[in-house]
């Protein structure tokens, strides 16, 4: 009974969220000082007063807001994302194939950077106040305080500018066809991204498990394992990693949100065609259904992933197991 | 007392050293020149109040005082100095601690696991269903997490958790508060019983009635220090046959004897 209502105030909450995410972003488009017309256009070409009209009559720019709103409102909840002014294609088509290509660089920088980072965590703990943690530390606050397009850039110059390692961008070679594309084109070409949007993740966990490793390793348990005469590694082994893989993984699912907003920046400096640079095109092109599109679903897809930490918190912490409130 | 001795501690001195006020560096001794010495086969009490350094002797026996403590003297064990190695191959085999309190179980592991940390693999199973039993704890115990158990339940997790077969000396550190009369007498028989089997057994409490009721020494501590260390017959009547005027003192203040107020006794040093 607990779990259902635990469940159900989740979804409550989520999907307030997206109805409060989704009318500010209409708002904010809506006063937005570009013109969806002149930006469908371009500035190369000019179109009579009377093509105007029409085109605003069929965009339905003419109606008020609220209105324009509601028509939307109406069709997402029915499944219908409407279709991308600019790119002339269904939203969901759009999203569904950028959301592959954002979803492999994303996981796969999830993945790395938290374990990574705990390790890098783990280490630093247990060898706390020695050269190796302080390295690891130092390494942590630069890595914290690198803006992620910066460290992007920099790579470039480095790996593809210097040292012609990895190409400059896109996810594919150019003038390739689709169907001679290897998987080993693909990883090449996902290297740099990957990397860049790893880095920014490491830090974040790296910090957080050396901080409760330390907490670990001072706890009683802990000397109460030293008395009965487990070696550090044992101590790691049983009561360490135990103790602090728990908050290690709500505090890297919760991390969701943080690595959206990475793969815009990262997508952007390596002109890599995923979610987040289709956002920041529809952003500067006042193409409003496909930027409802893509917020929406990376608000699900956060939203999701601060859902998924407390779900595993309750299976897996055994304190909160027996219809123990969960909030 | 003609046994050989399992622990000699001489001269032990254990400080820290801390900052005050800045900077400013201060280096505190609650531990200073202390002597004990323990006997295969006896249950040896130490007592004194709070403060009085009880834990911390532990502690310095084990080899787990805080990386900031500085300790001095000479720790023999079986007859030869308890090196920083030799404690450490020792420690939950020959060796046995048994803490205060309950928070020193991994709150995320069942019991079960934990008392079958450091037990040959092959007999592991065997081994821990003879503790659950001889503890008096039901086999089904050993699926639950500590949180789930009751603190006269989870003394008896904790003793079956650091008492191995063959062990020498058994360090309990205030193994007794807030448990009922009956869970009591259990642990007070349990440590008894160890001694009985040869090992020696160090009683750290301030129950001075519950230790001397399965003691045959005591030591009194005083601020760091061992005052005295008597046979546990000398605490009888007014308290004659004691000779430190504050071990008197303790005596005397104890509800069932004189129920004297401590502070009336001039110490002299």
């Amino acid at each position: 009974m607990e779990k259902i209502k635990f469940l159900g105030l989740k979804c409550i909450r989520g999907i307030s969220l997206l109805i409060g995410l989704s009318i500010l972003t209409f708002t904010m488009m809506h006063n937005s000082p570009i013109d969806p017309i002149s930006a469908y256009i371009g500035s190369e070409t000019s179109i009579t007063l009377e093509q105007r009209e029409a085109l605003e009559e069929h965009w339905g720019l003419n109606d008020p807001p609220h209105v324009q709103y509601f028509t939307w409102l109406k069709n997402f909840i029915g499944g219908e994302m409407g279709n991308s002014k600019i790119q002339r294609r269904p939203v969901a088509d759009i999203v569904a194939e950028k959301f592959t290509a954002s979803f492999a660089l994303m996981g796969i920088s999830w993945v790395l950077s938290g374990s990574i980072g705990f390790c890098l965590g783990i280490l630093a703990a247990v060898k706390k106040g020695k050269p190796t943690d302080r390295f690891i530390k130092w390494l942590s606050y630069i890595q914290a305080s690198v803006p992620t397009f910066w460290l992007g850039l920099m790579l470039l110059i480095v790996f593809s500018v210097w040292l012609r390692w990895f190409p400059i961008g896109i996810s594919v070679p150019i003038g390739v066809v689709s169907s001679q594309v290897t998987l080993w084109d693909r990883i090449h070409h996902m290297i740099l991204p990957v990397a860049t949007l790893s880095v920014l993740g490491i830090a974040n966990v790296t910090l957080h498990t050396r901080e409760k490793m330390i907490d670990v390793l001072n706890s009683e348990y802990v000397l109460f394992a030293k008395t009965r005469g487990e070696t550090t590694w044992e101590i790691l082994k049983n009561h360490g990693i135990r103790n602090v893989a728990l908050p290690a993984i709500t505090l890297h699912f919760a991390y969701f949100g943080e690595l959206f907003g990475g793969s815009v920046l990262a997508e952007q400096v390596f002109s890599y065609p995923g979610l987040g640079s289709t956002l920041t095109e529809a952003g500067l092109k006042s193409d409003l259904p496909l930027l409802m599109g893509i917020v929406m679903i990376s608000a699900i897809f956060v939203f999701a992933g601060n859902m998924i930490a407390d779900i595993l918190n309750a299976i897996i912490n055994p304190r909160l197991k027996e219809g123990n409130t969960l909030d | 007392m003609s046994s050989k001795s399992v622990l000699s501690v001489k001269n032990l001195s254990v400080s820290f050293s801390q900052y005050v006020k800045g900077l400013k560096q201060k280096i505190i001794t609650p531990i200073g020149c202390l002597n004990i010495d323990l006997k295969a086969g006896e249950v040896h009490a130490v007592i004194g109040a709070s403060g009085s350094g009880k834990s911390l002797l532990a502690h310095a026996v084990l080899g787990i005082l805080p990386s900031n403590a500085i300790c001095s003297g000479t720790m023999d064990y079986m007859g030869e100095p308890l090196t920083e190695k030799r404690i450490k191959q020792l420690r939950g085999k020959e060796i046995a601690f048994i803490p205060q309190s309950v928070n020193y179980l991994d709150p995320l592991m069942k019991v079960g696991k934990q008392i079958k940390i450091g037990l040959p693999k092959e007999s592991a199973s065997k081994t821990e269903a003879q503790l659950l039993q001889q503890y008096g704890l039901k086999q089904g115990d050993k699926e639950r997490y500590p949180f789930e158990l009751s603190g006269g339940m989870l003394r008896r997790i904790l003793f079956a958790t650091s008492v191995r077969e063959g062990v020498k000396l058994v360090i309990a550190d205030e193994p007794t508060p807030g448990i009922h009369p009956e869970a009591l007498s259990a642990i007070l028989n349990q440590l008894r019983a160890f001694a009985d089997e040869g090992a020696s057994v160090m009683l750290i409490t301030h129950d001075i009635v519950s230790a001397l009721s399965i003691s045959d020494r005591v030591t009194v501590l005083r601020e760091g220090e061992a005052i005295e260390t008597v046979d546990v017959d000398c605490f009888h009547g007014k308290g004659e046959k004691l000779s430190h005027p504050y071990t008197k003192a303790l005596w005397r203040s104890l509800p069932t004897n004189e129920f004297t107020l401590y502070q009336e006794v001039k110490l002299c040093h």
